[in-house]
């Protein structure tokens, strides 16, 4: 019973991953970068909704909306600003340039919110219901966390596949170059990715100060590197593979700190990278891509 | 002497001159000013971390500029080198007596294994490329860290006692510990000096010029160039790009190991991944390929916060505004032209003043 | 123009090589992207002096063929042998080794590098110092890198490039860079050397110097050469053998006036027989 219990709270934490990396994974997708500063969107959002909630005294609903809302108008300016002039640039560019935007955005918070830990405010009492004779006990925080990830992978799935701007992306992400011809504007599909990759950080910066209560300026680095990884693990540009590499990482973590050490937790975590992207570089769900000689 | 004439001041090398002749210049301005007018102690005190820091990102530019592939855990080859360094002297301290031989001897070694570990993680790292291989140096750099802030070492009597994760090492009296898990290294004899980061630096200059203006070099700069075509005129691209992140990795060790015995106490947490960014901060602003940019970039960016107390909280900022702009600047066509009609005007500007002075 | 004649396998060979083992062959060579066969049953001998074609419309698969020849991709069937050896093990590092060199449809060279450098990477595999002896510069380093200097120099001069040695590739113009290509290829002393469209974006009076350029590097360093050439011109003055490549399959195989006549290869490709010459 105490492996189901853990089995269940890896997957709640795994979820938090899961959401992050569906950022990455259609950012990845589609304008083919690592956004190293996604980590870091989840950190304003946390601070945006710890503020909401504490200095201006609004409605957790109201705090929601505004975070969302700030995370996505964050997510397109990153874009416009830092990310499409280097369009054409080496990859190399593109990654030091987003390492420079993670660092900004990390360091802007330190000297804005300072660098002591702040503690969220309770958004829900944390109610837990025990089953099987009481020998099984769940919090209604990770159900919840749960279940928001699975309703945001459906969402994700349904827009992708049934809208207009969803195979717009599909299009962007295979071949930029045809789908301009094709009448398609690329810029703003981009930007869209970007807004909606924005926007689920900022849910998932609510769900990680749920669950962890505290917080500081580096909270999105670990999170943020560690969702790379469960995008990369469930096969990147695909979502119901970030979905998948989200919970299997969020599990991994949880049963490593339960059985084997809590200080080299992140070590195992890391090992996963490494030998998934060494035995399958494309991940669980992934496609192998060509370059065209 | 008329061909070592033309040879040293050939188009060619003329950088590689200048890089030399700034390092040698530099140590000894300051030799100087020591004996002389003396220096402040703060001052004083950043000349040995400021050469470690040039020397890891001229190793890091050997990787990021020569080679072009991003590493992001270059600080993960200076803590191996750091803390092999000091266990190194820690263990000599009885037996050897001469500071500058532990020295160079803790310096060797540490560089020896930063090799031989940059050796082991090149295998799985180089069988990536672009992002993915990033990523990987981060993850292993993340590892190296985890690893070392659990390594509980310590020596007595009856030789060295070891344990990991949980500190169970007991010493007989006279044992000296000399890693303590996350606490790190917490009574090193302080060896290292001034000259001997100097002469790293030009030791790394050495290398890393000879390495580039060989057929090393060539091949390394040719795979980075076109892979593809690297690969059909029967370049093994793999290998190449092995020697240049092994030799990185060991000035990286090198420097670690100088960095490590200046300071008593040094945790593992102090080589994090902030470190990798700053140095490739160095790296970026200096010129990717441009050793005596670096060099000077590594001063400049180092040396003035650490002067200006009140720049000290918004340094990182700072650095990581730079970096943005430089990239967008350096890769970006129409920026590019706009600044260069920038400095046009500005340099036609100050001419015709100067020329209005003249006259 | 020399004499085709038939191996007893069938295939066929110039006169001149028939007692030599030939510098390539391939057999039922094929691969799949995906479930299409981009090539399909490719099979071709070509002589050790032979200059061979390879035609066919946009897309047919002749690149992809190039491809295979040098294991940029793996081959899904069949096997490739140069110089009598099977290459099924090789990467494209060894299949250089082993003696096949090529060019690019699209450039690649090492661009910020200058010409010299370029031809010197090539030759890197010719050189005999080990990475100490470079750091250290012992007098062996000293020794290779003249004479490497002086090779390269020297094969330059035959393509009246030694004084462009020191300029950077990227900056050459556009005929300049095609022809640091195939210098390029030539400097890892191929025995077969792969042309992929040579004479694209030329001019006709550059093409006629190519052309003589291909016969004279084929004169001169005595080895096999394949084009990839959509110049029809071109090709049916120099080549000796041809074959005609239509969806990833050979439709025609013969003499530059077996390819013209044949009405195959008519229909597939050339169109109507009036516009030829």
């Amino acid at each position: 019973m105490a492996f189901l219990s853990y089995l269940i709270s890896g997957m709640g934490l795994g979820s938090v991953y899961a959401i992050i990396a569906l950022g990455y994974t259609m950012v990845y997708g589609i304008a083919k970068m690592l956004n190293f500063a996604h980590g870091d969107v989840i950190m304003i959002g946390a601070y945006t909704a710890f503020y909401c909630l504490t200095v201006f005294k609004l409605s957790t609903f109201a705090s929601i909306v505004i975070t969302v809302v700030l995370c996505t108008v964050l997510g397109i300016l990153i874009e416009r600003l830092a990310y499409r002039p280097l369009r054409k640039a080496s990859s190399l560019a593109v990654l030091i340039t987003a390492i420079g935007v993670s660092y900004f955005l990390q360091n802007l918070a330190q000297i804005l919110f300072g660098t002591d830990p702040k503690v969220f405010p309770e958004l829900m009492r944390n109610s837990t219901f025990a089953l099987f004779d009481e020998q099984l006990t769940l919090s209604f925080k990770t159900l919840l966390t749960i279940i928001v990830c699975i309703l945001i992978m459906i969402f994700l799935i349904v827009f992708v596949n049934k809208t207009k701007t969803g195979k717009a992306m599909r299009a962007c992400s295979q071949d930029k170059e045809a789908a301009q011809l094709m009448g398609i504007n690329v810029d703003n599909t981009i930007s869209i990715t970007f807004a909606i990759g924005s926007g689920l950080a900022a849910i998932a910066a609510i769900l990680l100060c749920i669950t962890y209560s505290t917080f500081t300026p580096t909270l999105g680095s670990m999170p943020g590197i560690k969702a790379f990884t469960a995008a990369v693990f469930g096969g990147i540009g695909s979502i119901p593979g970030a979905f998948i590499g989200g919970l299997l990482l969020g599990i991994i973590e949880t049963l490593t700190k339960a059985y084997l050490s809590t200080q080299l937790s992140d070590a195992i975590v890391f090992m996963v990278l490494i030998i998934v992207l060494l035995i399958k570089p494309s991940g669980l769900l992934g496609k192998r891509i060509h370059e065209k000689v | 002497m008329k061909k070592m004439c033309e040879k040293i001041f050939d188009k060619k090398h003329i950088s590689r001159t200048i890089s030399y002749l700034v390092v040698i210049a530099g140590f000894i301005i300051i030799q100087l000013m020591m004996n002389t007018v003396g220096i402040k102690s703060l001052f004083r005190s950043l000349l040995v971390p400021t050469c470690c820091y040039i020397v890891a990102a001229l190793s890091l530019n050997l990787v990021v500029g020569v080679s072009g592939e991003l590493s992001l855990g270059h600080s993960g080859f200076m803590s191996v080198g750091a803390f092999v360094g000091i266990i190194i002297s820690g263990l000599l301290e009885p037996y050897l007596a001469i500071n500058w031989l532990r020295l160079l001897i803790a310096m060797f070694v540490g560089g020896l294994v930063a090799g031989i570990v940059g050796l082991f993680i090149s295998v799985p790292v180089l069988k990536l490329q672009g992002d993915y291989l990033a990523i990987v140096t981060l993850a292993f750099c993340q590892i190296i860290k985890s690893l070392l802030n659990n390594i509980y070492l310590g020596v007595a009597n009856n030789g060295l006692h070891f344990s990991f994760i949980q500190n169970k090492v007991v010493l007989s009296n006279g044992g000296r510990m000399l890693l303590s898990g996350p606490m790190g290294a917490t009574a090193t004899t302080r060896i290292a000096t001034f000259t001997a980061g100097f002469l790293l630096i030009l030791f790394s200059l050495l290398i890393i010029y000879n390495l580039t203006y060989s057929r090393f070099g060539r091949t390394i700069m040719a795979a980075r160039d076109n892979r593809i075509a690297a690969e059909s005129v029967g370049i093994h691209i793999r290998n190449t790009k092995m020697l240049a992140f092994v030799i990185s990795a060991i000035l990286a060790g090198m420097s670690g190991a100088l960095f490590g015995l200046n300071y008593s106490t040094l945790q593992p947490a102090k080589f994090d991944f902030n470190l990798s960014i700053l140095i490739l901060v160095y790296v970026v602003l200096g010129g990717l390929g441009n050793m005596t940019g670096t060099i000077f970039a590594t001063i400049i960016l180092y040396v003035l916060p650490e002067l200006l107390r009140g720049l000290q909280d918004y340094r990182i900022l700072i650095y990581s505004i730079i970096l943005i702009l430089i990239m967008l600047v350096t890769n970006n066509q129409n920026l590019k032209e706009k600044v260069e009609t920038l400095i046009m005007k500005i340099k036609t500007r100050f001419l015709k003043k100067g020329s209005a002075a003249n006259d | 123009m020399t004499k085709l004649v038939q191996y007893p396998s069938g295939a066929y060979v110039l006169e001149r090589d028939i007692y030599s083992t030939p510098v390539l062959e391939t057999y039922h060579l094929g691969i799949d992207f995906g479930g299409l066969s981009a090539v399909n049953n490719f099979n071709i001998i070509v002589g050790p002096t032979e200059i061979s074609g390879l035609i066919g419309p946009n897309g047919a698969g002749k690149t992809t063929v190039f491809n295979l020849l040098t294991k940029v991709y793996q081959p899904s069937k069949g096997t490739i042998l140069v110089n009598g050896h099977d290459t099924s093990k090789m990467t494209t590092v060894d299949v250089n080794k082993a003696g096949v060199a090529r060019t690019f449809q699209n450039i690649r060279l090492f661009e910020k590098m200058s010409v010299v450098d370029n031809v010197k990477v090539a030759m890197n595999n010719s050189m005999h110092y080990n990475p100490l002896s470079a750091i250290f510069r012992t007098p062996k380093y000293y020794r290779e890198e003249k004479r490497i200097h002086q090779e390269a120099l020297e094969l330059l001069d035959i393509f009246n490039m030694s004084d462009l040695a020191e300029t950077e590739a990227g900056s050459l113009p556009y005929g300049a860079q095609r022809r640091l290509e195939i210098v390029r290829a030539l400097a890892t002393k191929p025995s077969l050397l792969l042309l992929d469209e040579p004479a694209a974006g030329m001019n006709p009076n550059e093409t006629k110097e190519l052309m003589e350029t291909i016969r004279n590097i084929r004169d001169k360093f005595n080895i096999a050469i394949i084009l990839i050439e959509h110049d029809m011109s071109l090709v049916m003055n120099i080549c000796e053998g041809i074959a005609v490549l239509n969806y990833g399959r050979i439709i025609a195989k013969g003499t530059p006036k077996d390819i013209q006549n044949n009405p195959v290869v008519i229909e597939a490709y050339l169109g109507k027989p009036e516009q030829e010459d």
